[in-house]
């Protein structure tokens, strides 16, 4: 019963710190919404008992992710006075565009069956141990083609920012 | 050309892989520090202790008295004219009958005062005195609020009768008698 | 029920340790800082000045507060306060002592043995960089916001270097993540250390630089940023942010001393366990730990007060091609030990 409240307390977070992201005027606001939000779910993830996931969760992502996001608006001195004016046809565009995805995202939605959820059997499916194992047997393929994916990230920005000292 | 050999040839070379490593460079820093923690410390605590001056230190001046007690002061004039930072004035006045256990001579210094903060401690007004009247002391001069304080006038200079101020240390080290 | 009262009084007590040690840190790093120069250091207020700290306190909360009109208000006073909580929140996971036993139950001197605990760490660490950024950005002053950068930067540079050489730690103690267990892996005189001096080392260093100590203080270098991010600080905002140093250098050390120096453990502590009442032997393994610690806060002080600071590039260069290379090499070889002969 209690994990039931504190279910809905979450996900009411969950969704109006996600609100506040968009709605808020100064970026800054918005990347210290996000990061709330990113605390909620991972709060979620501790209520699945998959204490690893929300920790992993949090140290990528509002600990590392956010910083370099949160550096980044820093230094570009986003306020209300230096804020391009958009015109009406880039307004348009992304109306339609975000339109676009909302019909995507509501058709997928559309055919997904709720069924009850049950839990799993085992409680301890997120410890480092379980996680460990599935990742290396079962998913091996997708996880190495993901570090494959990212040296190559790396080596791109590397190579990226070699080239504009040679200039 | 070489004017001295004390000049140090400074060479650019590469760094061997130890020195590279900057560990067994921190290491001895971190050692010589250390050490430090145990030596004697340089510190007085001030007003608790005090450092100790050299015999020849030269501090507030003393207007000295003589063994009955009478200044010896007689308004000469030969310190003010002595002194390099014109930090001293006086008025002379005539010996009244009567005061003979006040002044040692017929003439005496009404008025004296010195500028401290003209005053640069040379000692020239202890030389030019031929009455043994004015000595520098190893005492401080105290701080104060404002620059008028700082003129100080015979209340302050001249030492009391039953509280002498010792320079003996300083006539010793000094003074040829 | 009663266990939930033991852990609240036992949070307690660990969040009036930290705040006490983190006020007497202070007096203890002047004191050093002289002591290292030749000098004798505060010694007016009270008995050998140990009332310092106190005098400290009274006046950082009497001085005159001000915000600067064109920061953000709301952020310019988040900021420290984050950094505070962020600071206060690791020691949550850290194994005080051995279990204490009141009336047949056994107390574990632990607030939480998360299975998760080193990364628990790891993440609480990552956060504390957010009081540093939203205080230098929401100053509206560029040495500020400088400072700020400077922090961003080498934290998430030296996180990295700092998770790869946990990995080498965790390879060797049965792969737990939890502080409790990893304490317990190392009995008596069986530390980690010895096995991974490499792991200790950069662990050690990196602790440093997230700690943003002298030669890793760029955020705050008086030199060249005046006062890095808490430039326009004063007050007791100020105060916040110099006591979360030194928070979060009694935390770091308290980590160190139980991944690489054995926690609580010392030689002959399973003698006198069997020797002593339970609870004195966990006063004793407490006392123990928190000599440990002490020391640590010694070789933080020791260090500030001997190097001289990094330059910027220089930092850069030793934290990702230096120390991340090693502390990878590092995991390599480890592993490959683990594996081919076992532990």
């Amino acid at each position: 019963m209690t994990s039931d409240i504190v279910f809905f307390l979450l996900a009411a977070i969950s969704v109006f710190t996600a609100l506040m992201v968009v709605f808020s005027k100064s970026p800054i606001y918005s990347v210290m919404w996000l990061i709330a939000c990113f605390f909620s779910i991972a709060g979620h993830y501790v209520m699945l008992n998959a204490q690893f996931l929300a920790i992993v969760h949090i140290i990528v992502y509002a600990g590392a992710i956010m910083v370099l996001m949160l550096f980044t608006v820093m230094l570009l001195n986003l306020n209300k006075e230096s804020e391009p004016h958009k015109s009406i046809l880039s307004k348009s565009i992304g109306i339609i565009t975000g339109g676009m995805l909302f019909l995507v995202l509501l058709a997928a939605m559309r055919s997904t069956q709720l069924g009850p959820y049950s839990a799993p059997e085992t409680t301890d499916v997120g410890f480092v141990q379980k996680v460990g194992m599935k990742l290396f047997t079962d998913y091996l393929l997708p996880f190495e083609m993901t570090s494959v994916l990212f040296i190559a990230a790396m080596i791109g920005s590397v190579v990226l920012a070699k080239k504009e000292r040679n200039i | 050309m070489q004017l001295t050999n004390r000049s140090k040839v400074v060479v650019k070379k590469e760094m061997s892989f130890v020195e590279k490593l900057y560990l067994p460079a921190i290491f001895s820093g971190l050692s010589i520090t250390i050490k430090h923690l145990f030596k004697k410390k340089a510190t007085l605590r001030y007003p608790e202790v005090t450092r100790e001056f050299a015999p020849v230190y030269r501090g507030m001046h003393v207007l000295k008295r003589d063994e009955q007690g009478r200044e010896n002061c007689t308004a000469c004039g030969l310190c003010a004219v002595a002194c390099p930072a014109e930090a001293i004035t006086m008025d002379a006045a005539e010996r009244q009958k009567g005061e003979e256990y006040l002044y040692r001579e017929e003439k005496y210094a009404a008025k004296y005062e010195i500028n401290m903060l003209r005053c640069i401690y040379c000692g020239l007004c202890e030389e030019a005195c031929p009455k043994d009247a004015i000595y520098l002391t190893d005492r401080i001069v105290p701080s104060e609020y404002s620059r008028g304080k700082f003129v100080f006038g015979k209340d302050v200079l001249v030492e009391n009768i039953d509280e002498r101020i010792d320079i003996s240390k300083r006539k010793k080290s000094y003074k040829i008698d | 029920m009663s266990v939930l009262i033991f852990k609240v009084i036992l949070i307690v007590i660990i969040f009036l340790i930290s705040l006490g040690l983190a006020a007497y840190a202070t007096y203890g790093e002047r004191k050093v800082a002289a002591f290292l120069q030749d000098r004798i250091g505060p010694d007016r207020a009270g008995p050998f000045g140990l009332l310092q700290p106190i005098a400290d306190g009274v006046k950082m909360f009497l001085k005159e507060e001000i915000i600067p009109t064109v920061s953000d208000k709301f952020l310019f006073i988040l900021g420290p306060s984050l950094f505070m909580v962020t600071a206060l929140m690791t020691s949550a996971v850290i194994p005080w002592g051995t279990p204490m036993e009141f009336g047949g139950v056994t107390y574990h001197l632990q607030v939480a043995d998360i299975n998760i605990g080193i990364l628990y760490v790891l993440g609480v660490v990552s956060l504390g960089v957010y009081g540093i950024m939203l205080g230098g950005w929401s100053s509206n002053n560029k040495y500020a916001l400088l400072g700020a950068i400077r922090a961003s930067s080498q934290m998430i540079s030296y996180e990295l270097a700092m998770g790869m050489s946990v990995i080498a730690v965790l390879l060797i103690s049965d792969g737990s993540l939890s502080l409790n267990a990893i304490v317990e892996g190392q009995k008596g005189l069986n530390w980690n250390v010895f096995y991974q001096p490499l792991a200790a080392l950069i662990f050690i260093i990196t602790a440093f630089a997230e700690c943003n100590r002298t030669p890793f203080d760029l955020p705050e270098s008086e030199s060249e940023l005046i006062g890095g991010y808490h430039t326009e600080y004063s007050s007791m905002k100020l105060g916040l942010y110099l006591f979360a140093e030194y928070i979060n250098m009694f935390i770091s050390s308290a980590i160190i001393s139980s991944l690489f120096f054995g926690g609580y453990n010392f030689p002959g502590l399973e003698y006198l366990q069997t020797v002593l009442p339970t609870n004195l032997v966990s006063l004793i393994s407490f006392g123990a730990f928190f000599t440990k610690i002490l020391f640590f806060i010694f070789f933080f002080m020791w260090v500030r007060w001997t190097i001289p600071r990094f330059r910027y590039d220089q930092l850069m260069r030793l934290g990702w091609q230096v120390l991340m290379p090693l502390a990878i090499i590092n995991v390599l070889i480890t592993g490959a030990v683990v594996t081919f002969f076992g532990n």
